[in-house]
């Protein structure tokens, strides 16, 4: 039985003693955890967890709620994010996010997956629409939508949707993209395309991913965190955690013997 | 099982397929001592019957792993559930093997039997090895049905006093066969009712192997004693 060793990747974002407040209530509890460059994490746990919270402090989502507050260091490529006095926007740039529902802008579809790149990076359009097909492709969608890029994002499909915010997400080039359950709303196919995707993007990207099919963590992810009521119980090895678990209440929560 | 799933059907499934494979496990140990039964009585009617339950004992594997597949395709079972359900399709497969062994036994029985082979022959020391090897399967079966690691290690030990009695036994042949030629025939028939005696043995201890690979995770087929013990901590 080979032990989980997480240390054959480069440690990308390190999160070092964070504790995490909605107000009183504190929702994360003394959290470590290294998260490996070009690999795929995921979070699992029942509701409640802090496995969302979690994956939001990680590009400072919470500061959109002024009651809501961190402590300890979130170290991405060594400097801490918490810290950091740049501009959060830059930060997301560098730290993607995809959401539970597909979230098109009111636009067309080139445009969807163009908003953000003009933000950050003035391009001329015939690079542009290089990035666009790039992000499309990447995402596995530039086949179906190549023909109505002018079309409306919302006018695709859930699943198509849904690869189209990862396109979005890509289209900037993070280096990390964070996934907040990107599954939860689609059918089996897109399920499938989009986990089929996630494996690809890990050569370009560190991903990590939230969600609360168990089978999904398996299925797509290099390594696990197993969180409950704020603490991280355990963080290893994808492969090892579902086969053989080293604390009792992970083995509990992935048989289904939670309650 | 001790802890409950949240799925209570999914607990009763694997109720259900652990008490096949006891019930698989209870044929063939009956089938064992059939056939010791047939050699020993000289006893052709328990022979023929032996033969009778070899048709159940594939049934019945056949049957358990087509619940295994379909629990295992439905439920994706994980962690303890999924070594447990991969043990159990092993366990059944070793048992059909024991099942085999007891077959094999009680056609040699009616072979030696047929044949009007002297009765000075020693099946009292072949007898007492069935009834070890009848004894671990039992061990066997009933540490898998409680997931006890210890009393599967206690059957690994016991198996090698299985193997003991067969080197034995073989060097009792020798000296029959040297002593009266005439011997020679039905000894060999008992010899290779001996080797079957001692694979018994072996299917028991494969099947005390699953057990710890259900509890500790660790797979310890092709282990010394010391690294078994040592897995098992």
């Amino acid at each position: 039985m080979q032990n989980t060793d997480t240390s054959i990747a480069r440690t990308k974002i390190a999160i070092k003693d964070l504790n995490f407040y909605y107000g009183k209530f504190k929702a994360l509890k003394d959290i470590n955890l290294d998260i490996p460059e070009g690999r795929v994490t995921a979070f699992i746990g029942p509701s409640g967890c802090g496995k969302s919270t979690l994956l939001r402090v990680l590009n400072r989502m919470f500061e959109l709620y002024p009651e809501q507050r961190a402590e300890g260091q979130i170290l991405l490529d060594g400097e801490d994010l918490l810290k950091s006095k740049d501009d959060v926007a830059l930060l997301r740039a560098k730290v993607g996010m995809v959401f539970q529902k597909p979230t098109p802008f009111p636009m067309s579809i080139y445009d969807n997956v163009a908003f953000g790149v003009k933000l950050f990076e003035n391009l001329s359009s015939s690079d542009m629409e290089e990035r666009v097909e790039w992000a499309l492709r990447k995402s596995a969608l530039w086949t179906e939508v190549k023909d109505k890029l002018q079309q409306n994002g919302s006018s695709l499909s859930g699943g198509q949707q849904q690869r189209l915010c990862i396109a979005r997400g890509i289209a900037i080039k993070p280096e990390v993209l964070l996934l907040d359950e990107p599954c939860s709303a689609l059918d089996p196919i897109s399920t499938a395309k989009v986990e089929e995707l996630i494996v690809e993007l890990k050569a370009d990207y560190t991903v990590v991913i939230v969600t609360h099919n168990m089978q999904q963590a398996a299925r797509c992810s290099d390594y696990t965190a197993y969180m409950y009521l704020g603490d991280l119980i355990e963080f290893g090895d994808t492969k090892q955690m579902f086969f053989k678990p080293q604390r009792k209440e992970t083995e509990d929560y992935i048989t289904g013997r939670f309650g | 099982m001790p802890d409950k799933h949240l799925s209570t059907q999914f607990d009763s499934e694997l109720t259900s397929v652990s008490s096949q494979v006891m019930e698989m496990g209870g044929l063939v140990e009956s089938q064992i001592l059939g056939a010791i039964k047939a050699l020993s009585n000289r006893s052709l009617e328990a022979a023929e019957e032996v033969a009778v339950a070899e048709a159940r004992v594939n049934a019945m594997e056949i049957e358990i792993d087509r619940d295994l597949s379909s629990i295992i395709a439905r439920r994706q079972p994980t962690a303890r559930d999924l070594r447990l359900l991969i043990a159990i399709s092993k366990t059944t497969a070793n048992l059909e093997r024991v099942g085999d062994e007891a077959a094999k036994i009680a056609r040699m029985a009616r072979s030696i039997i047929d044949a009007g082979a002297p009765r000075s022959l020693p099946t009292v020391e072949l007898r007492y090895a069935a009834e070890l090897a009848s004894g671990l399967l039992n061990k066997a079966l009933d540490a898998f049905a409680r997931l006890d690691v210890n009393a599967a290690l206690s059957i690994l030990k016991e198996d090698d006093e299985i193997d003991r009695e067969f080197d034995g036994f073989v060097r009792i042949l020798i000296t029959y066969m040297m002593e009266d030629p005439r011997t020679i025939s039905a000894s060999l028939d008992l010899l290779f009712l001996a080797k079957a005696i001692e694979r018994i043995g072996d299917h028991a201890k494969n099947i005390a192997e699953f057990i710890i690979y259900v509890v500790k995770g660790e797979d310890v087929r092709h282990s010394s004693l010391a690294q078994v013990e040592q897995a098992i901590q």
